[in-house]
């Protein structure tokens, strides 16, 4: 990383070589109305870098051919570059096996996926599905959507307000007919990350499940599912540096393997007649119709990619990103920062007094920041906090302290535009 | 003037810190509430109509400042106007905002409004400057719904 500007008051400038991964990402060396690029909205989706554009590309260019059908060459290259990809997403979680593996559109599928297959069998009237405060819409409404079909109801695990999950709560709660607890990893909203060891051990001494969505979780450090012990755990490939429209779901074989079929179609069966069909072995029973196998190829690139990087340094650059964010926004007259976990990702969430923040992202956009603004589909965690929404600067690990720098320095003319 | 600077005219903010109208009428005969899910701008506007004519009006609600400043200057710009001519003055409006930046602005008709104009540079905060417009269509229609500008 190269000197900064600003002195830390926090700790020492991290020692990796950021400009070298910066110049992996083609997007990162842009500019925008004029400025460079400063991309802070990490969360909602990652840049990607040229070995995965690269692999997409390959795979069109040179080895495109549906998978698990032809007897041919280039079936043969695709299917064994798809399941390749499968592989890595099984090491990349460290499932015990690859069929433990499925390919889904992403987390808002995987979790859709396991909400009407699992729950159809699983939920009976009467029963709850556990999920958190500070869940993302897609860890709640396909919930509700199960449990009206099944006559169950949520339950929510309450946090504090510093957006910490209330374990003893959880364990009141585990008391009643729950079936299963659903929770985020790292809260997109807040950066909060949450206990899933810990979660997982409280719902397992009463038998029940849990569900991991860990969209949040991947893009920031190493998921070992063995060693959380959860029974289902999520992934975007899009925020971990892939490509859109692809993601994994794990889950626990024999779990999976009591599920009835997600969607029918090609691919998904054993036999077909008219009287009776039967279902083809995991995880095939899961990938009706043909994949997106340049997704699953590009995000087997983005796995490959991540595992040649020293995850622990790129972990102690973002924890060091976070604390100096953390440092300079706090100089930022009237911001408030919403989530301060003592266990939080590089996600900071602020709101600052007399400005709405969609005004502050029109206004640093002009100086080329790009942050989110809004409820980021977390609606009840800004009923929680008070707050119609709030701005969002979430940090990767090719971002920099002159990206702070940026941030923070158009928050001030932010000030100038719109108060006293 | 840059694009920003002519989004955020001092009179915009001036009516987004200070808004005109922003009460609750002792006798309204029509209400609407308007919603923006993208911004989570709300809006609860009040009418006071005798006839065809709006004699009074009054908002409540938060939003951005774009949402405020525009619900601000409706206001002040409606109130004496028959439901025809608030509804024109609409049209009128919602063609400045949504057309090309270099389109002439008719000052004429639209008189302080036109400060919105600079909106026509950023498209995805035209919903926050139609908001009020969109819920005093509400009002005026008396619908029953919430309006939503989704």
């Amino acid at each position: 990383m190269s000197a900064t500007a600003t002195p830390s008051p926090a700790r020492p400038a991290s020692p990796l070589n950021v400009a070298r991964l910066r110049a992996d990402f083609p997007i990162l060396g842009t500019t925008v109305r004029g400025k460079p690029l400063v991309y802070l909205d990490n969360a909602a989706t990652s840049q990607k870098p040229r070995v995965v554009i690269d692999a997409i590309r390959h795979y069109y260019e040179a080895e495109n051919a549906n998978v698990h059908r032809g007897v041919y060459y280039l079936s043969e290259r695709a299917t064994a570059a798809y399941e390749g990809a499968r592989e890595l997403g099984r090491r990349f979680l460290n499932a015990r096996e690859a069929r433990e593996v499925v390919f889904v559109r992403g987390t808002t599928e995987a979790i859709n996926l396991v909400a009407a297959s699992w729950g159809r069998v699983n939920l009976e009237a009467g029963d709850q599905v556990v999920v958190s405060a500070m869940e993302h819409h897609s860890n709640i409404v396909p919930w509700q959507l199960i449990c009206e079909q099944r006559g169950a109801s949520l339950a929510v695990i309450p946090m504090n307000r510093r957006g910490e999950l209330e374990l003893d709560a959880l364990e009141k709660l585990l008391r009643g007919p729950v079936k299963l607890v659903a929770v985020a990893h790292v809260s997109n909203s807040l950066g909060t990350i949450n206990p899933i060891r810990e979660i997982a051990r409280l719902a397992h001494a009463r038998g029940v499940p849990v569900l991991v969505d860990g969209a949040q979780g991947a893009p920031h450090f190493p998921v070992d599912v063995q060693a959380l012990d959860c029974d289902f755990y999520t992934v975007s490939g899009h925020k971990m540096f892939g490509p859109t429209g692809i993601g994994l779901l794990y889950g626990k074989a024999a779990l999976l393997d009591a599920m009835p079929p997600y969607q029918g179609g090609g691919d998904m069966i054993h036999t077909v007649t008219f009287a009776k069909t039967t279902y083809a072995p995991l995880p095939a029973k899961f990938e009706a119709g043909t994949p997106h196998i340049a997704g699953a190829i590009g995000l087997g690139a983005a796995i490959e990619y991540l595992g040649g990087l020293d995850r622990e340094r790129l972990q102690e650059h973002e924890a060091d990103l976070l604390a100096y964010a953390a440092d300079r926004l706090a100089t930022v007259p009237g911001l408030a920062v919403i989530g301060t976990a003592a266990h939080k990702a590089s996600v900071v969430s602020f709101v600052l007094a007399g400005v709405h923040p969609h005004d502050i992202g029109t206004i640093v956009d002009q100086e080329g920041v790009a942050i989110r603004t809004g409820h980021h589909c977390t609606q009840p965690v800004m009923d929680f906090f008070g707050v119609p929404a709030t701005a969002r600067a979430s940090l990767a690990f090719y971002n920099t302290r002159e990206d702070v720098d940026a941030l923070v320095a158009a928050l001030h003319t932010v000030r100038q535009t719109l108060t006293p | 003037m840059t694009d920003l600077g002519e989004l955020y005219q001092q009179i915009i903010v001036e009516h987004n810190r200070a808004p005109r109208n922003f009460r609750r009428l002792t006798h309204p005969n029509r209400t609407a509430q308007g919603h923006n899910p993208l911004c989570g701008d709300r809006i609860t506007l009040e009418l006071q109509l005798e006839g065809d004519r709006i004699q009074d009006v009054g908002f409540q609600g938060s939003g951005c400042a774009i949402s405020q400043a525009s619900a601000s200057l409706m206001t002040g710009a409606v109130i004496g106007k028959t439901k025809r001519e608030a509804e024109a003055l609409f049209q009128t409006f919602h063609t400045m905002i949504t057309s090309p930046p270099a389109t002439p602005v008719d000052v004429g008709s639209l008189g302080k409004l036109a400060a919105l104009a600079g909106v026509r540079q950023f498209p995805v905060r035209v919903k926050c400057a139609s908001l009020s417009w969109h819920t005093l269509h509400a009002a005026l229609q008396q619908a029953a719904e919430p309006v939503s500008t989704e």
